[in-house]
């Protein structure tokens, strides 16, 4: 077993969650409180990740971001980003594949806060951020620490997507969960084994311990 | 002196109800709405805090003008200076009472005004706690402080004590009077309970519909009025609606005609409040 890809879905994970915290929260916002015609339309294309097929999702990414297109040709030659075959397509790659499942969380939460605290903070005169984030995100807690746990979980858990996108590239772009399938395919089932285990094990820690936290089980204020 | 002109289309239960109300309201004063549920009364207030958009209306406050949509004046809710407090009081659950108060002080106001509203209200032992662990009463009576922690101009009430029962409902409307004269507010109270309208208001406007019915001059000033707790004696059926009471009052015995509904849940030996008014 090497520990390098499992070093690589640790980071992954992480870097991805991250990106999904600062932009889950607004789209969440926006989807929870809007009046907008278009929601239903941007709230389909967000849950999409949830029934398609992986990849169908990395299919498009790698036709999209292929040097050879548009975009992934100006991309690489403007920006100097590289998103196919690199580490930054994966955590691109994870971010779209992952963002209902950290969206879905805090809009649930966000449309449970009653109506009175929002504006009981308005007329005291805050602001709609100052409303935000010292009112309504501590209000959500829960629906934040569900969001992040299965944004990190679910990115750990990713395949098809990052196989279309990132390929097999030791140190850049395997992660365990494509360690796994090679060593299987080499025969490695000692290997493929370890790798398992220890996904297993740490997706299963983490599971828990949110159900403790948000069932009660552990006090909430030591969070 | 307050103007309050307001207008707007809402739809009711009933179908389509026009708000349409014009009215004004002198500074200190105590006004009461009150009227059936669906009369408007809580849009009203609503669309006075900035919570509701009226489609047409003027809002006045002495020299200040909040709202004049013919002139496209329509101040933000955060810059209209106003105490208000919810039926379901609305406060932060993850703040203590203290914090509650604190959370509503303006930028370079002076701290001590916290430390006066928590002995005003006399929740000081409870000033750590967070809200969940309080009664509904003691719950409103944060409410009610974090209200008035900014000195508004205006402090709006919606059926702030529907959810209490009656004897903390008593000792709420004695707060709320003690308030409303220490910080010299003007206040406008949602009820539809006419004992708490007597007892608080100035005056009282009925609505119905959407439009003002009746306005009352109430000259009954709280201290010709007192409470007695007494013990129920008997409860007699009258009629189909109607019963008499017979309450003991120390050494003495009363009897008062009751809406049978009323007394559903009480039974004899039960304490029960009785208030009386000094017509003079």
């Amino acid at each position: 077993m090497e520990w390098e890809a499992l070093f690589l879905t640790f980071k992954l994970a992480a870097i991805t969650t991250f990106i999904l915290v600062i932009i889950s929260i607004p789209i969440a916002y926006w989807l929870a409180f809007t009046k907008s015609k278009i929601k239903p339309i941007l709230e389909t294309l967000i849950s999409m990740p949830l029934v398609l097929p992986p990849t169908v999702l990395g299919f498009y990414l790698l036709i999209i971001f292929s040097p050879s297109s548009q975009l992934g040709g100006w991309l690489q030659e403007y920006i100097g980003i590289q998103l196919i075959f690199s580490f930054t397509g994966l955590v691109f790659a994870s971010v779209i594949y992952s963002l209902p499942f950290m969206v879905h969380p805090i809009q649930a939460g966000f449309t449970k806060i009653p109506n009175s605290i929002i504006e009981a903070s308005y007329v005291l005169g805050k602001s709609k951020l100052t409303t935000l984030i010292r009112v309504m995100l501590p209000y959500i807690k829960p629906s934040l620490l569900t969001g992040i746990v299965l944004g990190f979980a679910h990115t750990i858990g990713e395949f098809g997507v990052v196989l279309m996108i990132g390929g097999n590239i030791p140190g850049k772009t395997k992660v365990a969960s494509i360690a796994i399938y090679d060593e299987v395919e080499a025969l490695n089932y000692e290997a493929a084994n370890e790798y398992s285990l220890v996904l297993f094990g740490v997706t299963f820690s983490i599971l828990l311990i949110v159900y403790l936290i948000n069932g009660g089980y552990i006090k909430r204020s030591t969070l | 002196m307050i103007q309050i002109a307001l207008k707007k289309k809402m739809k009711a239960a009933i179908g389509e109800m026009q708000i349409e109300v014009d009215f004004k309201v002198k500074e200190r004063e105590f006004i009461a709405l009150y009227g059936a549920s669906g009369a408007g009364k809580t849009s009203i207030l609503r669309m006075i805090a900035g919570l509701l958009k009226p489609d047409k209306g003027i809002l006045k406050i002495g020299k200040e003008t909040w709202l004049d949509t013919t002139n496209k004046i329509d101040i933000k809710i955060q810059q209209r200076n106003i105490g208000f407090v919810f039926q379901d009081y609305g406060l932060f659950p993850n703040m203590t009472v203290r914090e509650n108060l604190n959370y509503a002080l303006q930028k370079q106001q002076y701290k001590n005004i916290i430390n006066e509203l928590i002995d005003i209200v006399e929740l000081g032992d409870l000033q750590n706690q967070k809200p969940a662990k309080l009664s509904g009463g003691q719950q409103q009576r944060v409410a009610l402080a974090r209200a008035i922690v900014r000195k508004p101009k205006l402090l709006l009430l919606d059926e702030p004590l529907s959810a209490l029962d009656v004897e903390m409902r008593a000792k709420l409307q004695d707060y709320l009077i003690k308030v409303h004269q220490e910080y010299n507010l003007t206040t406008i109270l949602v009820s539809h309970d006419m004992q708490e309208i007597h007892k608080m208001a100035d005056t009282s406007y009925q609505l119905d519909k959407g439009r003002i019915l009746k306005e009352n001059k109430n000259f009954i000033s709280p201290d010709f009025k007192t409470e007695f707790t007494g013990e129920i004696i008997q409860i007699v059926r009258e009629h189909k609606k109607l019963c008499k009471v017979i309450i003991k009052i120390g050494d003495n015995k009363i009897e008062l005609k009751s809406n049978l509904s009323k007394m559903e849940n009480k039974k004899e030996g039960d304490k029960i409040n009785v208030s009386a008014i000094l017509k003079i």
